[in-house]
């Protein structure tokens, strides 16, 4: 095959791909969270900046990037540096996979899914490196608290992965859409396995409820608070893009990506993406924080039996009937 | 030649990292540059057409033996960060046994008359990993499930705190 | 020139004498384990090469390296949760200062 070619049209839809996400997700994604906490709280969000308060986000990057740099002086700098990088990068690589439309993807890998749970996974190092290489006792622990909720949330991930791909007979996010648009959405059919998937799927971005690693008023912002302007910025990107892709993944698995009558394929997924995220940012201003143990309690005493008696109900069912 | 230029830089991301794991000083840096080895393994994995391995590879090295490699340094002395001499007294003998197993090893993969097969690997390896593992060796597979649960709940004993 | 088995075969013989080196001469335990990982990536190189070049139709070398990194896992789980044990009995993890055996 012409590799240069290859290369060349991979690069290309990587870039535009990655610049889309981070005018999106970051910028919007930030402007929405604080309009809805603003409406859900009975108070009007931020509303200066342009109209409806529309250029937040503009002037929030702006004065990131002219925030000072500061390295702690015994931090390592080394990996004090690239931490941020290991999240941002690992946060984007997910959108490699997801589907806007029947042939709007950036790569149909045949392994799509698994792609996507070994993308998610890479993120925890980052976090571990950023928390180790501050030097500062509570990043320590904020970055170790953090690696253990999301090392614990990933299996019942993973065991709604297997479901889905049981039911759907494929792993590619492409073949399991279809799949959807012969049987109907997975929602009706693997509703345990939505519903895990969105509680996991909270936990992996670390949002509230289960956001103890960054509390600001407990941990000073954990992993994440000897890091200035457009480290933080990135930190942040990669997070936003993460629970982002983790919206886009549940409209896939679960809500049929791109199916629906009228409107042509992207308006739907969009839409059915961003119903997700309104969701999961409504689930932050509505619930309290989870404490560690009953955090991971919840992980390994709830959520993974109910995985694995789901995928076992899914076996059954898929055999017998 | 694609395919030749990806080898070519894929290993040179893995020995260079293996070799940061090797000699670094700072036991941290040594189990972050664990990370690049492990990526450049997948991409081995990749070219040749095993996918499923790749991403097993990812989400298991380089996602969780990684992280718990982390933990444990950062629960035993190597946290503190503190320079003590990681290497012993062994280096001479250990470089020179390692470059004699090399030269070995090498000299021999080059001179075996490999029997290079005809055929091609099937499109999608996942399938028929799935397949393999569920009618030829699914003896394996149950073994396998069985040690994982029996070093689960050992690393679990043997770890906890004595009350 | 095409990318034949003794590449592959050459580089999982260097990543595995790199692997024995920090094996026989690092004297933290975890930076010997993590040796040990870097031998096994090295024999998965081997197999999953071997699987393509020499027997494609039956998929035993990659199911074989799945296994390999399954027991990789449950090896680094148990060594590791042997290292902190040790290191809450005896105070160190390096390796030569673990030399008398009645404690």
């Amino acid at each position: 095959m012409n590799w240069g070619l290859e290369i060349a049209k991979a690069v290309g839809l990587a870039v535009v791909m990655f610049t889309f996400l981070a005018v999106v997700a970051a910028m919007f994604g930030v402007l929405l969270e604080r309009k809805i906490g603003g409406w859900i709280q009975s108070r009007l969000g931020p509303k200066h900046v342009g109209p409806q308060g529309l250029l937040q986000t503009i002037a929030d990057t702006v004065k990131l990037l002219q925030k000072e740099h500061i390295t702690p002086r015994a931090a390592d700098v080394v990996i004090f540096n690239t931490a941020p990088l290991i999240v941002a990068v690992a946060g984007l690589m997910d959108w490699i996979v997801i589907p806007f439309g029947p042939t709007l993807i950036v790569r149909d890998l045949n392994i799509g899914v698994l792609f996507f749970a070994a993308m998610a996974s890479l993120t925890v190092v980052g976090i571990l490196a950023g928390g180790f290489a501050s030097n500062n006792k509570y990043s320590l622990l904020g970055g170790l608290r953090s690696a253990s909720q999301m090392i614990s949330y990933e299996l019942p991930m993973a065991a709604a992965f297997i479901a889905v791909a049981m039911q759907a007979g494929t792993l590619s996010t492409v073949g399991i859409v279809n799949a959807q648009a012969q049987r109907g959405w997975f929602v009706l059919w693997q509703f345990p396995a939505f519903v895990i998937f969105l509680i996991a799927a909270t936990a992996e971005v670390n949002r509230v409820p289960f956001d103890l690693p960054e509390a600001e008023s407990e941990l000073v912002a954990g992993y994440f608070s000897e890091y200035t302007g457009m480290r933080f910025a990135l930190f942040q990107l990669g997070e936003y893009a993460e629970m982002f892709g983790m919206a886009a993944m549940a409209t896939t698995l679960f809500l049929g990506g791109w199916l629906g009558p009228l409107l042509p394929p992207v308006i739907w997924f969009l839409l059915k993406m961003y119903l997700i995220v309104f969701f999961l940012m409504w689930m932050r201003w509505t619930y309290p924080r989870l404490r560690l143990d009953h955090l991971l309690n919840l992980s390994w005493k709830l959520l993974l039996p109910a995985g694995l008696i789901w995928i076992l109900i899914t076996g059954f069912v898929i055999t017998f009937f | 030649m694609g395919e030749l230029a990806a080898f070519i830089i894929l290993s040179a991301i893995t020995l260079v990292s293996a070799v940061v794991v090797v000699t670094s000083g700072n036991i941290v840096r040594s189990a972050l540059s664990l990370v690049p080895t492990f990526l450049g393994v997948t991409g081995f994995y990749i070219l040749l057409q095993a996918e499923f391995v790749a991403g097993i590879q990812v989400l298991i090295y380089a996602g969780a033996i990684t992280v718990l490699i982390l933990f444990v340094i950062m629960l035993t002395e190597g946290g503190t960060g503190l320079r003590v001499p990681q290497i012993n007294e062994q280096v001479p003998m250990s470089i020179l046994a390692s470059a004699a197993l090399a030269l070995l090893l090498i000299s021999v993969f080059i001179r075996a008359p490999w029997p290079t097969a005809k055929e091609a690997l099937p499109q999608y390896t996942a399938s028929g990993i799935g397949e393999a593992l569920l009618t030829n060796l699914v003896l394996v597979f149950e073994v396998t499930s069985l040690v994982l649960l029996v070093a689960l709940m050992g690393a679990i004993i043997i770890a906890r705190r004595e009350h | 020139m095409q990318v034949g088995l003794t590449h592959y075969l050459v580089l999982s013989a260097l990543l595995f004498c790199l692997g024995l080196y920090a094996m026989l001469s690092r004297r933290n335990a975890v930076a010997i384990l993590m040796g040990i990982e870097l031998m096994l990536n090295a024999a998965n190189i081997n197999l999953v090469a071997f699987n393509k070049y020499v027997a494609p139709t039956a998929l035993n070398g990659q199911v074989f390296a799945l296994v390999v990194i399954t027991l990789a896992a449950c090896e680094a789980g148990v060594g590791l949760a042997l290292v902190m044990a040790a290191y809450r009995n005896l105070e160190t993890v390096h390796v030569d200062e673990i030399n008398i055996m009645k404690w």
